[in-house]
């Protein structure tokens, strides 16, 4: 019987099986950020260890950076103890770091891939919930805690279970206006915020085919919003299309016997998955989060839910609290939802076909009265490229703010924030409370141009009707 | 590191009502501009349990009935969101040693298990109970007996469930996995040789 991408990477990974039943597993590449890694090098001090293969750790800096700051030292004196924690770190222990000199820095989880170091068959770990995002390369890519951070750095493997595979095909061509982000959004409104607790998440079908690396990073880099540690898709020639001539791409010859190993690793055709789950493409919404977890979504032209269309005590108390929290009517349609904030960036959807999307759509139209609409790319690369395009220029007419890259308005940790109970079209990851940095900001989560569409209206607007999709059926 | 084996763990709890707690509401993000994770416990539910202006929130997590508590009860999917150890960290830091829920995010949960933070899982109803009896009785004493798979209240008892691998770690008090992985460094280099990847 055949192996799935998962369990062939998983066995030429697996090093020995330790006492209390778990695999000590080799981790490929280690990714580090400035925010979960101080602690584990300090860790590594008081027991006197040291970095065991520093080559394959890769840090950068992207939480605390601020995007409207460039000159250092920054205002936010914590921020910048951070970053030079981190450039120490680096320095003491012969580790690459992609600083913000070197026109590389950027949300690790887009620097990875555009660096070539995201490769498949490999498995990657950072300190980042995030990491599936890697798996869209047909890696095993997972987030870890500080204390594995540790462990990485000390003995490049870590300790853990085996995961269960469930296969998730996505088939047929998705609507106009409607996007990866859609994709990855219905399918944790379906199967929930738990429902991949256990199980790596195999992507596949027609519509993941034909998805270009950055779209399958979006959808990958969602797994954890569905309790799914990974997610991958099987590797194929956009894969391989895609990593050709990076900085840390095989070269030469080694090239063809890299592709010839990485289509190795895809999932047999007679291998067995755990689960299946099959999605029809053309059946997907733009979809728009009401509540207070990645799974209340619903199409734009649905109406939120009640209190009473939950089927038990404890889906009734969520739907209240997040009604309550989100200060929303139960049975109200979701379009029309005034905001005040629109940001478009972050691991999810801050790469450069984002933009391109987005300044393609917003040409002529202008940021509505009232609304602080920014734009943040997810590296130096995508930023130069997009401003090489002239996309600055477009996003700057018509009135939102293009910043510099970092994590940016996704997470509180740096000036980008809510003030108060400000209500934010965003294309990040989470809208749990709190999370964009203000205890009562609420976060509405979507597609960049369904951002872009609240951008311009003032309030969550269906895309296909603002920007006039062609073909939309609507 | 090998530990002291943790079989039990005894203590007042409080109930944090609620599912999906994520690790945003455990510790928010703006409070993890720091280089170690002293300090953290303060920071522990901050936005669960205080208003914008500072002042306390009227939730178990302030009340002083529950003040010594050092188990949380609470719902399902909890811990979920971010990776960062600085959650089950702050909880540590916070006085608690064990977490009772319906279910646990896997990071979350692996991340508890290595600092010997104990996360077991028991039923909506049994939940139920455990936070009826606490509220009655705050003094109440919960032994979590992670060898028998028990929630003891008084001298009454819930059961609960913990991962097999989880359950081995702390009995055995090789929760943290470091020295066992240190000694394997043989075995890695071994595995890292057949990978052309990991070559320098």
């Amino acid at each position: 019987m055949g192996k799935s991408l998962f369990e062939k990477v998983w066995d030429a990974h697996a090093v020995r099986r330790l006492v209390n039943g778990q695999t000590q597993l080799l981790i490929g590449t280690h990714l580090i950020h400035e925010v979960t890694s101080p602690q584990a090098f300090g860790m590594l001090r008081d027991r006197h260890l040291k970095v065991q293969y520093p080559h394959r750790t890769f840090a950068t800096v992207d939480h605390i950076v601020p995007t409207n700051e460039s000159v250092e030292p920054y205002s936010d004196p914590l921020a910048q103890g951070m970053i030079e924690e981190l450039r120490k770190n680096c320095a003491d222990n012969n580790v690459t770091f992609f600083d913000t000199n070197t026109g590389r820095q950027g949300v690790v989880h887009i620097v990875g891939p555009e660096q070539g170091i995201t490769q498949p068959g490999t498995t990657i770990a950072c300190g980042d919930s995030h990491t599936a995002t890697h798996g869209a390369f047909g890696a095993i890519a997972f987030g870890i805690g500080t204390s594995q951070v540790r462990d990485v750095l000390a003995t490049q493997t870590i300790a853990l279970n085996e995961l269960k595979v469930r296969r998730i095909n996505v088939d047929g061509t998705l609507p106009p206006g409607v996007y990866a982000k859609d994709v990855v959004l219905h399918i944790i409104r379906l199967l929930g915020t738990q429902g991949g607790t256990g199980y790596a998440y195999e992507y596949a079908g027609t519509t993941f085919d034909e998805f270009t690396m950055e779209e399958r990073m979006t959808v990958c880099n969602m797994s954890i919003e569905g309790g799914a540690r990974v997610g991958y898709v099987n590797p194929d020639e956009t894969t391989f299309e895609y990593l050709k001539g990076r900085p840390y791409s095989p070269k030469g010859t080694a090239w063809d016997a890299a592709v010839e190993q990485w289509k190795s690793f895809a999932s047999d055709p007679d291998c067995t998955f755990d689960d299946v789950v099959n999605i029809d493409a053309s059946q997907i919404q733009p979809t728009v989060t009401w509540g207070i977890t990645p799974g209340q979504g619903i199409g734009i032209e649905e109406s939120i839910p009640t209190i009473s269309d939950a089927p038990t005590q404890s889906e009734r108390d969520s739907v209240a609290e997040a009604l309550e929290y989100m200060q929303f009517e139960g049975g109200s349609p979701i379009k029309g939802k005034k905001i005040n904030v629109a940001f478009i960036g972050s691991c999810t959807n801050g790469r450069l076909s984002d933009f391109q999307e987005v300044a393609k759509y917003v040409k002529g139209h202008k940021v509505a009265a009232g609304v602080q609409a920014i734009i943040v790319p997810g590296s130096q690369v995508v930023a130069k490229i997009a401003e090489d395009l002239g996309l600055d220029k477009i996003f700057i007419e018509a009135g939102f703010e293009w910043r510099a890259a970092g994590c940016s308005m996704c997470l509180a940790m740096n000036p980008d924030k809510l003030v108060g109970d400000q209500l934010c079209a965003s294309s990040s990851n989470r809208n749990f409370k709190g999370r964009q940095g203000s205890p009562t900001g609420r976060t509405m989560l979507m597609s960049p141009i369904m951002v872009a569409a609240a951008a311009v209206t003032g309030e969550v607007s269906d895309a296909r009707k603002v920007f006039g999709f062609a073909s939309s059926g609507i | 590191m090998s530990s002291t084996p943790i079989k039990k763990v005894t203590g007042k709890a409080v109930f944090v009502p609620g599912d999906d707690i994520d690790t945003d509401r455990i510790i928010p993000a703006r409070f993890m501009k720091c280089i170690t994770f002293d300090g953290l416990g303060e920071y522990l539910f901050y936005d669960v349990r205080k208003t914008e202006s500072g002042e306390n929130k009227n939730h178990n997590l302030n009340d002083p009935r529950f003040a010594e508590a050092s188990i949380l009860v609470s719902g399902n999917n909890f811990g979920c969101g971010s990776s960062r150890e600085h959650a089950p960290q702050s909880i540590l830091r916070a006085g608690y040693n064990a977490v009772i829920a319906g279910s646990f995010a896997e990071i979350f949960f692996g991340n508890s298990t290595n600092l010997g933070v104990v996360c077991v899982i028991a039923s909506d109803a049994d939940r139920k109970i455990i936070a009826s009896a606490i509220e009655i009785h705050p003094e109440l004493e919960i032994t979590i007996d992670v060898e028998d798979y028990k929630i003891w209240y008084g001298d009454q008892f819930v059961p609960c469930e913990i991962k097999l691998g989880a359950r081995d770690s702390l009995l055995s008090g090789n929760y943290d996995p470091l020295d066992e992985l240190l000694v394997g460094a043989v075995e890695v280099s071994r595995t890292a040789s057949t990978l052309p990847y990991m070559q320098a």
